[in-house]
């Protein structure tokens, strides 16, 4: 989850998910971000039993410069290793804020190492971004995830992304 | 938006009430809430919880470039007027007002071009909107999760 456009986003993905299926569910929010667990409780309201909420550092705040960030990742990178390690997830959904890198890292390293199966993970850029990727989606380019755009036009730039489609 | 030049085209457009969130802006030379200034009624607030019925009532909606509200104006079927930040220039941010444009669902303008980009609404007839399909995320989480 993150500020603003992202949780917005994400719940509109969400909307589309069978949570009959996909449970329980555990929702990570920054630790700096309140709107987030009020929209978590307002979405999940029918299905509280199923979910799990952790608050997680940001890797990155908005406007932090690039340089900082990195040892700011490292710190969050550390702190939710022992999160993935409990939860185990079979799939993780991302849609692009500063929380989500590093739990990608810590699940795919906690998978490398054998301590866990390895999750599918789907990231879903933001529907802002219609010529060039974010950050944490060209980070992504590099690791196995499966990456979705929402305007074609990126798949030719970005070989390692789908379109199936405008999803919010 | 309350400028002279902007009222009468609001007035060419036929819109006679103009209803405005402000948040924090400097309210100096605003006009009084409630007055009506070329035939325009000119009415605001700083902010509310829900634009919904707000958005509703609404027959043109000017707005900025947030994605969130972009969607929201388009959703409900609105004619949209997105005026993007011009400090903001080249900036990602402003892709998907461009791109929306180009599909044909809005008009897109900085503050300078506001009242000449207004003019083009005139008998201009959107392309209509289809809301986004999460199901098509939903199918598609459950077919990787079959796959190995």
């Amino acid at each position: 989850m993150g500020l603003g456009g992202h949780t917005n986003e994400m719940f509109r993905l969400l909307s589309g998910i069978d949570r009959n299926i996909y449970k329980p569910r555990t929702y990570a929010i920054a630790s700096t971000d309140a709107m987030s667990s009020k929209k978590l409780l307002q979405f999940e309201q029918e299905c509280t039993n199923d979910i799990n909420v952790s608050i997680i550092e940001r890797s990155r705040h908005v406007g932090q410069n690039y340089f900082t960030s990195i040892f700011t990742t490292i710190w969050a990178f550390f702190t939710v290793i022992p999160l993935v390690y409990r939860i185990r997830p079979k799939v993780i959904l991302i849609n692009g804020p500063g929380t989500c890198i590093p739990i990608i890292i810590a699940s795919l390293l906690l998978a490398l190492l054998f301590i866990i199966k390895r999750p599918k993970i789907v990231f879903v850029e933001s529907i802002c971004r219609v010529q060039t990727l974010s950050l944490t989606g060209k980070i992504l380019c590099y690791l196995p995830v499966n990456i979705l755009v929402q305007w074609p036009q990126l798949t030719e730039k970005y070989p390692k992304t789908q379109y199936i489609g405008r999803l919010v | 938006m309350v400028q002279e030049r902007v009222l009468n085209e609001l007035k060419n457009l036929n819109i006679k009430h103009l209803l405005l969130q402000v948040g924090d802006s400097d309210l100096i030379d605003f006009p009084l809430n409630g007055s009506i200034l070329n035939d325009v009624y000119i009415e605001y607030y700083k902010f509310k919880d829900s634009l919904d019925s707000d958005i509703d009532k609404a027959d043109l909606i000017v707005s900025h470039a947030g994605a969130g509200s972009i969607l929201q104006c388009l959703e409900a079927k609105k004619r949209l007027l997105v005026v993007v930040n011009e400090t903001l220039m080249n900036n990602h941010q402003l892709e998907i007002a461009e791109e929306m444009e180009k599909q044909g669902y809005l008009f897109y303008c900085t503050c300078s071009t506001l009242q000449t980009t207004l003019k083009k609404f005139q008998q201009h007839q959107f392309r209509a909107y289809e809301r986004g399909n999460p199901t098509l995320f939903g199918r598609y989480v459950n077919q990787i999760m079959l796959d190995n």
